[in-house]
């Protein structure tokens, strides 16, 4: 139990894939052979509300919620979103923006979600293969192509 | 997430059936089961499932019931005296709550349910548990024979944690038929008895739950020592770690003796629960002493953070979190147009409860009540019959088709039994799905659960049955100036009127690639 716990928050607005990337990143933790919890908001069928997801992993997680003032990575796929979560950030939390990506190189803007977990991907000690294994499974297959440059885009910048 | 896992626990259980009614958070358990392989259904409403589900467990297998808190109100009928009765296979009642209210009209406590109705309650902490509870939950159910409730909780059912599945069940009974007049014929002389019995088997389970039952005591400090259910053991076990946990499992009938024993044995003993103080007014009733949350932690869902407090016995203020975009109808919805004909002629709009409950906010700010489901009818008449003339005149119920199929039909009855001076007039927004909780299908969508093709109510045909004089469908966006014209002339009228306007969810049509059984009036 002494491993910390890393927690990530994913936030955007409904339709943006915000429970893709959280699928993504609890699948990819789970074959890490960590302990994984995720927690989600689910319900609201209409699109363009704000809506947010967790994801904690570790040696032993417990509260699938990350706790305020421990979120350690805050993903967030549009700018807007920011004041919602600022006050659970701490000067640790490192946010990932949008801004952050050249977004003109984003071939398909439905992609987005994708390109920022490749922005995430560069702080976490995981390979590109294991991501994109991940990706391919959850993803369908004719979103591939898409969805592999999104990830460069956001890992490498390119 | 959670919600999976009691998918694969029934499926682990041998159940031959699930039958619900969608409500967040549960609405995904039986899509799943039906992904894989499990024999599932939707009904009409939470009642006709739990009887669904009681006679496939009159039948000697086993069976199990979906549904949101508040769908347990409209089976609450069929639980209490299913209690009594007894079943032969199994019968679990899965039951969602939503502390918090992230999408529901109220935030009751299911574990007050099991008390009032007197069956076993268990309450799992995440997904793992999830599925082991509910593979025990039918175990429960078919050896002492009575309905069992599982109570999940939105942070049970929309959180995934890791699940070590075991070997599935076998060995389990077919279906046959044994009859039992004095034991499923709920006459008093049959009735007097079988409350007996209920008694009886609950003073077995109890003893079962001291011994057996999935409670677990994690050995920390002595110095403080918690007492905690569901999702808040999460919560609890990362706010206090060097703490000693008493952590129950089956909530009703609680194992009274050893979580006394474990009061005793601590310096400082807190309960931590969400909602209600259930377990705690309980240990107080037989002698104990606890600690438990200040009232305003019964607001609201737990986290790390409120768990810290309520140990510190924290009471300023918590602060707001900032609100984010509300969600809104989507865009090119067909609800939309209906709101804005109904602010359009100033209506006094008795509503109910789906997407288009949404109207109800800025901007449309086009309805007035909204209580629970079916209620639009009962309401809007209740309007007609007492306010003056004029103003009675603006009262439309609207209420949309799977809320029509669930709790709609005897409002109609009703409103035809009974009729307003100024008569009255129901749209049935048909969007052709039950859009609210993901698009799930309902008798009258002409689709079963798994989208093949079923039988459909014709909603016209029900109206002129009951003896609606004016009935009339409607497509909202082909038809915008008859739709408005057939609107403005049942308020004039002083007589019975049912608009049906019919145009298919933007998400259901997108989603499921093909043109829903319906598009055309
Ligand atoms: C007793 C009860 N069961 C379930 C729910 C959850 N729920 C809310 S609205 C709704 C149905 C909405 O479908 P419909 O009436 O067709 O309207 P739509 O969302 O499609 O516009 C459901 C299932 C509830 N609030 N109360
Ligand atoms: S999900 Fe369907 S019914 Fe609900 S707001 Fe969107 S289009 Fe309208």
């Amino acid at each position: 139990m002494n491993e910390k716990v890393t927690s990530i928050k994913i936030a955007g607005l409904g339709g943006m894939g915000v429970l893709t990337s959280t699928q993504i990143l609890a699948d990819l933790f789970f074959r890490q052979g960590r302990d994984v919890k995720k927690a989600e908001v689910h319900g609201m069928s209409q699109r363009g509300g704000s809506i947010c997801s967790d994801v904690r992993f570790g040696k032993k997680v417990f509260s699938p919620m990350v706790p305020a003032g421990e979120i350690d990575f805050l993903v967030l796929f549009q700018d807007d979103q920011l004041p919602l979560y600022e006050a659970e950030c701490s000067p640790q939390t490192v946010i990932l923006k949008p801004d952050q990506i050249d977004l003109e190189k984003l071939g398909n803007k439905r992609a987005l979600n994708i390109a920022m977990l490749g922005l995430l991907s560069r702080y976490l000690d995981v390979s590109s293969e294991a991501w994109l294994e991940v990706i391919h499974e959850v993803l369908p297959e004719k979103l591939h192509q898409v969805n592999d440059a999104a990830f460069e885009l956001g890992r490498s910048g390119v | 997430m959670g919600n999976e896992a009691v998918a694969l626990g029934a499926l682990h259980a041998g159940a031959a059936r699930g039958i619900g009614y969608p409500g967040t958070p549960s609405s995904e358990i039986l899509d799943v089961y039906n992904q894989l392989g499990g024999k599932a259904e939707w009904a009409p409403n939470e009642k006709v499932a739990a009887e669904v589900a009681l006679g496939v467990s009159f039948a000697g297998v086993r069976a199990f019931t979906t549904m949101k808190h508040v769908g347990l109100n409209v089976a609450a009928d069929v639980l209490f005296t299913a209690a009594y009765s007894g079943v032969d296979g199994a019968l679990v009642f899965v039951v969602a709550d939503d502390p918090g209210l992230a999408s529901s009209q109220d935030e009751q406590d299911s574990r007050r349910y099991a008390v009032a109705a007197g069956v076993p309650l268990f309450e799992p902490s995440d997904s793992q548990e999830a599925y082991d509870y509910t593979r025990l939950a039918f175990e429960v159910s078919e050896r002492w024979k009575i309905p069992v409730l599982l109570k999940l909780t939105t942070r049970v059912c929309h959180s995934g944690t890791i699940v070590m599945p075991r070997a599935p069940d076998t060995g389990l009974a077919a279906a046959h038929f044994v009859r039992n007049i004095p034991y499923r014929v709920m006459v008093p002389g049959h009735a007097r008895p079988a409350h007996r019995r209920l008694r009886q088997k609950l003073a077995e389970i109890a003893e079962w739950n001291e011994t057996d039952g999935p409670n677990q005591e994690i050995e920390g400090s002595r110095d403080l020592g918690i007492l905690v259910s569901g999702v808040a053991y999460q919560h609890a076990r990362e706010a206090a770690s060097d703490a000693s946990f008493f952590k129950v499992g089956m909530s009703y009938p609680l194992p009274m003796r050893k979580m006394l024993n474990f009061i005793e044995s601590v310096k400082r003993a807190v309960v931590i629960e969400e909602n209600d103080p259930v377990m705690a007014d309980a240990v107080r009733a037989a002698g104990g002493t606890i600690e438990s949350a200040p009232e305003m932690y019964r607001f609201g869902e737990l986290n790390v953070s409120r768990v810290k407090r309520i140990l510190a016995g924290d009471v300023t203020p918590e602060a707001v979190p900032p609100r984010g975009k509300p969600p809104q109808l989507c865009a090119g919805c067909p609800h939309g147009i209906t709101f804005d004909l109904l602010k359009k002629y100033n209506c006094i709009v008795a509503g109910d409860i789906g997407c288009y409950t949404l109207a109800a906010l800025p901007p449309l700010s086009s309805m007035d009540t909204q209580i629970c489901m079916g209620a639009s009818l009962g309401t809007g008449l209740g309007l007609r019959h007492v306010l003056p003339r004029e103003e009675a005149k603006r009262v439309v119920s609207v209420i949309g088709d799977s809320t029509f199929v669930h709790s709609g039909l005897t409002g109609l009855a009703e409103m035809t039994y009974n009729v307003p001076p100024t008569g009255h007039v129901l749209l049935i927004l048909d969007n052709t799905t039950t859009a609210m909780t993901g698009q799930q299908e309902h008798p009258g969508t002409g689709r079963l659960l798994d989208h093949s093709p079923a039988n459909q109510l014709d909603y016209e045909k029900i109206a002129r049955a009951m003896n609606v004089p004016n009935v009339g469908t409607f497509d909202p966006i082909r038809q915008p100036a008859e739709f408005e014209a057939a609107l403005v002339e049942a308020l004039a009228k002083d007589e019975l009127t049912v608009l049906i306007v019919r145009r298919p969810c933007i998400l259901a049509v997108a989603r499921k690639g093909v043109k829903p059984a319906t598009t055309e009036g």
